[in-house]
């Protein structure tokens, strides 16, 4: 059945993702707010230890995409999801699935950063903290310190660590929720437009750290910079009013468009 | 220091599934807090409102005795009517009619008139007075039974109480027992708790003096506060520029607002009473207190009604040509009115329940009757309810919780036109 | 009666003038309203302003101040014959004096020889100084209205500024406006200061806000209100605070879990039937509240301790049960409960505001971190929502402090200074009506003293209005 159905994954171009590879794997996702459908018949899947980007026009549906695989439309009222979505090839809708831990495993950064009104370190620390991940005050600040390198804001903040997270620059506030994102060691981040809030060296700076980020983590990454997606990702997938375009490697999709849709988007943008 | 321990997907799992029971187990908890706080807000109103209810309703069930009196005269003296006794008069002939024979001393008379309301033998006194011709002829009177009786029909009085805990002795109840079998008795609809005045006798006691009070003194209080308000949050709003003087009153107004009310009581004593000499008691004085008192809740918000109008729709006004004062009152204040009138509403309900500040400018007074004027002294429907919580007898608690549900009927009506005006005029841009 | 008659004359007349500015504006330019600078209504306006509105004030201040200046004037010269009355009595005679000369029912004070002599002349010369003011503010207003006109009449001309000037008087109006609301704490300060001041002449403020002994009954005897200590006004204010204590462990919990059951938690369709039940109870005069406390709160309180009381009776602790078995109707606890649950919906609905304010992306980040609910809002919503909260409870506060009615009707009068919530206390409020109620020789210490406690608790509830709105104001600049 389901090998039938990764023969129909027809908007892929170039090589599918390996089975073995395989973080993520969405079949037929269909997403209503109340009335109005937000989704068509998604199919995507994503690779392991890579970024994928979403791409496409205002409104269609990838930060609804986005919202599925760690939950969180559960939090929209009148929000209804269908489909099947897998990670690990485990279903995260099923009844089995503690939303609690699924995002654990799956980070998740928003467009705009959003620091907890508290200090540096207690905005790390609270997914440790919350989930219990460490049990001393030496592990909670190794945690801490480490992911903060991780993120590339240890040496700006070392010192004031307990002066609030809101009190930073745009840029360094969007590495802090980085950061928190990473203290709980997910498996996979989800990021939303990351960088649309930020001038163009914090950009740089975010792109280097999710290319660093790679090696360890599947990254989602939503945009609508065609250079970010050309920069940061291996994969990426176009929406369009709520249907997946087409999905392959980001060479590919920029070089040799299948679809016009996605031809029209891409030079658009460029032109 | 190593990755290993925690990156590794499995025992971050682990770990976040070990606690995830107690954590779950939190989250009940803590919802449950949060619909328990819910629950119990709404059960003191259940609870507030029933009890009211369930005190006040039988003030609206009314006792009336009617009885046919043989105007005797031998008793009555045609030259000086009003000399006559005519409460004994009626006592004496009920008994007749319950075939008691009264005693040298009046016992049984007396232990009567305690059951009797003096209204009957007023209105025989005013019957006889119009048409002395009435003399030596048999006249039929109605009217209420003593407030006591009454409480006795109505169960709240038991004969189960020991005698002496009770306001009515056993005779009596007999009596009353006995009247109501002979159909003396009938029980309707109390108009009269509508229609009559304050009075010292309960079961004469009625609203109407207060409501009337409570109208005469909205009216003032709405006629000041309302245009006063509207103007100065239009002025503030729309024409003020935005400096330290402005600052200072705004500031002022917020403050205003919250001062309590009993603060503006000492103010109309103090400056209306005994400086400009308003007279006591009075709506007019009321009124004015009471406006100083919304004026900042109107001014809060017609400023916010203010606020909610686009910016475009003065652009607009202002690019056709008209000046400021008409881009305000021909397409501004228009837009705000329901805004501003669900304010003003709001805020005459709140002034309609105040009571604090009018004890203060002598509004307690006993004023049997509807008031003369605005300058004459009366009597408002929260201090009526405050003056016969105060009364010793318990069928004043009666009418004090059924004086309550006037004044939550006239309060319900007012938030209900706010509300609907609010609905009706929802945003038209 | 005049003034009213006089009023619609000076109505008619400027409403006359407000056509014949019109009419000479528009003849000016031949009917044609293009050759005016403003619209021709605009005109009349103008005219009708001037005409109207200094007559209007001279006859409004002698209705409003007609009566001071007549009961000043009368006493300017003052008859050989009250020598022998005191200030009192004196009062009194000039009371009748303008009673009897409307025609009223004096006081039933008697008057003999030259006193009574004396009053009819006072009626006699009160009579005359009301005609004398009443027929002078009548001249005085025909005679502004007539220069209105003459004043503005001559300046209609098609190049005239009418809209501008009529403008100006709109401006002025709302200034006006605006400035009643200063007014009014003007007035309130300077009453309070004023009578409080007079008190403090008697009182000194030290035995007012530091004694222990509140007694101003003992006052009433004449020069004895000064011996110390009756008007210590400490048991008040540790009876304020009980009460306001008692009703913020109510308020507090109750209002603060519902806004956050509320905003948190509740469907669109449960906020929306809830919101306006608690909008009913928020609605609700204090004056139910305080009937309500008093008959069946009271009662139920006391019968449940004088049970727990009958229980513990003879057992281990019978002290205790003697005391619950005698617990009275009006105890602190009864009156500061009620007064919670009046401010629940008033805590409820500012937190609501609060939590509301708190921006949905702090939500989203907590809970994509795998937060519960609860956590997030224990961690993030209410740690950011803090300062709005803390300010809405001074608010709260503040109204329990003023709170009136409820006090008055369901605690007691006995000025105790005891943090027992099961003991009758009394509070600055209640102490307010009472001692306005009832007597009314203005100038007693007794009177006064409630302008004393009226003072602080406008100052005590001034300045927790000021802090509290502060830091409403910081807070939503924080999040707008
Ligand atoms: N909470 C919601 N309630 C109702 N409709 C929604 C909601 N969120 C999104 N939608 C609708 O679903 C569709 C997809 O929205 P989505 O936010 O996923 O688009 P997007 O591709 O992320 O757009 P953008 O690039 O502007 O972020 C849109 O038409 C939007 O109006
Ligand atoms: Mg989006």
């Amino acid at each position: 059945m389901t090998q039938n159905r990764d023969e129909a994954l027809d908007p892929v171009v170039g090589t599918a993702v390996p089975g073995d590879q395989i973080k993520i794997r969405a079949r037929d996702i269909n997403v209503f707010y109340g009335a109005k459908q937000a989704l068509f018949d998604v199919s995507l899947d994503v690779a392991e230890k890579s970024v994928t980007a979403l791409i496409g026009p205002s409104g269609c549906g990838k930060s609804t995409f986005l919202r599925c695989i760690n939950r969180m439309n559960d939090t929209i009222a009148g929000a209804r999801v269908q489909g099947r979505i897998e990670l690990d090839g485990e279903d995260v809708n099923d009844r089995g699935i503690d939303p609690v831990v699924l995002r654990a495993r799956v980070g998740m950064v928003f467009q705009k950063p959003n620091p907890f009104p508290k200090t540096i370190y207690e905005n790390v620390a609270y997914g440790p903290r919350i989930h219990g991940i460490a049990t001393t005050k030496a592990e909670l600040d190794a945690i801490v310190e480490k992911s903060l390198k991780r993120a590339g804001l240890w040496a700006e903040v070392s010192d004031r660590l307990q002066q609030p997270g809101t009190g930073l620059s745009g840029g360094q506030q969007q590495r802090l929720v980085i950061a928190r994102a990473i203290a709980v060691s997910p498996e996979v981040i989800l990021m939303d437009e990351p960088c649309s809030a930020l001038d163009p060296i914090a950009t740089a700076r975010i792109e280097e750290l999710i290319d660093e980020l790679r090696n360890q983590y599947c990254i989602v990454i939503v945009t609508h910079s065609m250079a970010q997606a050309a920069r940061v990702s291996q994969r990426t997938a176009f929406f369009h009013m709520g249907k997946l375009v087409e999905a392959g490697d980001t060479g590919d999709i920029f070089t040799n468009p299948r679809d016009s849709r996605t031809q029209d988007y891409i030079t658009g943008r460029f032109g | 220091m190593t990755d290993a321990p925690m990156s590794t997907s499995a025992t971050l799992r682990q770990t976040v599934e070990a606690r995830l029971k107690v954590r779950h187990a939190q989250e009940r908890r803590f919802r449950a807090y949060g619909l328990a706080a819910i629950f119990v807000a709404l059960a003191f109103l259940t609870v507030l409102l029933g009890r009211i209810v369930s005190q006040g309703y039988t003030t609206f069930l009314e006792y009336s005795l009617t009885v046919p009196v043989y105007v005797d005269p031998a008793r009555v003296d045609r030259t000086d009517i009003s000399g006559a006794n005519f409460d004994l008069l009626i006592a004496d002939q009920v008994l007749g009619r319950l075939g008691i024979k009264d005693d040298d001393f009046g016992t049984q008379s007396s232990k009567m008139m305690d059951i009797l309301s003096n209204d009957l033998g007023f209105q025989l006194l005013q019957k006889v007075k119009a048409n002395p011709s009435l003399i030596g002829k048999t006249v039929s009177v109605t009217g209420p039974v003593r407030a006591d009786g009454a409480l006795y029909y109505k169960g709240e009085i038991k004969k189960s109480t020991p005698e002496d805990e009770r306001k009515l002795d056993n005779t009596q109840l007999q009596w009353l027992d006995k009247m109501k079998s002979m159909g003396m008795v009938s029980s309707g609809f109390n108009t009269g708790f509508l229609t009559k005045s304050d009075s010292t006798e309960p079961e004469q006691a009625g609203v109407w003096g207060a409501i009337v009070g409570s109208t005469m003194m909205l009216i003032v209080t709405a006629l000041l506060a309302v245009p006063i308000g509207v103007l100065a949050a239009t002025y503030l709003e729309e024409f003020a520029a935005k400096n330290r003087w402005t600052d200072i009153i705004e500031v002022n107004i917020n403050n205003l607002a919250a001062v309590p009310s009993i603060v503006y009581g000492l103010l109309g004593l103090a400056v209306f009473i005994n400086w400009l000499h308003v007279p006591r008691s009075s709506p007019l004085l009321g009124g004015l207190v009471l406006a100083l008192m919304a004026l900042p809740t109107v001014i809060i918000a017609t400023r916010s009604a203010l606020k909610a109008v686009p910016p475009s729709i003065r652009e607009a006004a202002l690019g056709v040509g008209a000046s400021k004062t008409q881009t305000v009152f021909h397409h501004v204040l228009p837009l705000a009115m329901p805004g501003v009138m669900t304010g003003a509403i709001l805020s005459m309900a709140h002034a309609l329940g105040e009571t604090a500040p009018l004890l203060m400018i002598g509004m307690v007074s006993f004023v049997p009757g509807v008031p003369e004027g605005f300058t004459g002294a009366a009597t408002v429907l929260p201090v009526q309810v405050f003056i016969w919580e105060n009364a010793s007898e318990r069928a004043f608690h009666e009418r004090t919780a059924g004086a309550i549900m006037v004044l939550l009927v006239f309060m319900i009506v007012m938030n209900l036109a706010a509300i609907l005006l609010r609905r009706r005029f929802e945003r038209r841009w | 009666m005049l003034t009213w008659v006089a009023l619609l004359a000076l109505a008619l007349f400027s409403g006359a003038t407000f056509f014949a500015a019109r009419g000479k504006a528009l003849a000016a330019v031949g009917g044609r309203p293009i050759g005016l600078h403003s619209l021709p209504g605009y005109y009349g306006g103008y005219v009708a302003l001037w005409v109207a509105v200094p007559a209007a004030l001279i006859l409004l201040l002698a209705a409003g101040f007609g009566g001071s200046l007549e009961a000043g004037l009368l006493r300017s010269s003052e008859s050989s014959a009250l020598q022998a009355l005191d200030a009192q009595q004196r009062d009194v005679f000039y009371n009748d004096a303008v009673t009897l000369s409307q025609g009223g029912q004096p006081s039933e004070t008697v008057y003999e020889g030259p006193q009574k002599q004396a009053l009819a002349d006072a009626v006699s010369k009160a009579k005359h100084l009301r005609s004398q003011i009443t027929y002078g503010a009548l001249a005085a207003a025909i005679a502004l209205a007539l220069a209105g006109v003459a004043f503005a009449y001559p300046k209609i001309r098609p190049d005239f500024r009418a809209r501008n000037q009529v403008e100006t008087w709109i401006a002025g109006l709302f200034i006006l406006c605006s400035v009643t609301a200063v007014l009014t704490t003007i007035g309130i300060v300077g009453s309070l200061v004023w009578e409080s001041w007079r008190f403090f002449q008697s009182v000194s403020p030290v035995d007012f806000l530091f004694g222990m002994e509140w007694n101003p009954q003992i006052a009433m005897r004449s020069d004895q209100y000064a011996s110390s200590g009756a008007f210590g006004a400490v048991p008040l204010f540790i009876g304020t605070f009980l009460i306001m204590i008692i009703a913020m462990m109510v308020a507090a919990p109750v209002g603060l879990f519902s806004a956050i059951y509320l905003s948190e938690y509740a469907s669109p369709l449960a906020r929306s039937v809830v919101k306006p039940l608690l909008e009913i109870l928020a609605g609700v005069p204090t004056v139910v509240y305080g009937f309500f406390a008093a008959l069946t709160v009271g009662p139920l309180f006391r019968e449940f301790f004088n049970g727990i009381g009958g229980l513990l009776i003879g057992s281990g602790l019978d002290g205790l049960g003697q005391y619950l078995s005698q617990v009275q109707n009006q105890m602190a606890l009864v009156a500061g409960a009620v007064m919670g649950v009046m401010l629940i919906p008033f805590v409820s609905s500012l937190s609501d505001d609060i939590i509301n304010a708190v921006p949905q992306s702090l939500r989203d980040g907590s809970l994509a971190m795998g937060a519960t609910r609860s956590e997030t809002v224990k961690k993030v919503v209410l740690p950011a929502a803090l300062p709005g909260i803390m300010a809405a409870l001074l608010l709260a506060v503040s109204r329990a402090v003023g709170e009136t009615m409820i006090v008055t009707m369901a605690a007691g009068l006995q000025a105790k200074a005891t943090i027992n919530p099961l003991d009758t206390v009394t509070t600055v409020t209640v102490q307010i009506v009472t001692l306005l109620t009832g007597d009314q020789e203005f100038d007693s210490p007794k009177t006064l003293a409630a302008f004393g406690l009226g003072l602080t608790l406008f100052l005590v509830t001034l300045i927790l209005n000021i802090i509290a709105l502060r830091i409403v104001q910081k807070y939503r600049e924080q999040y707008d």
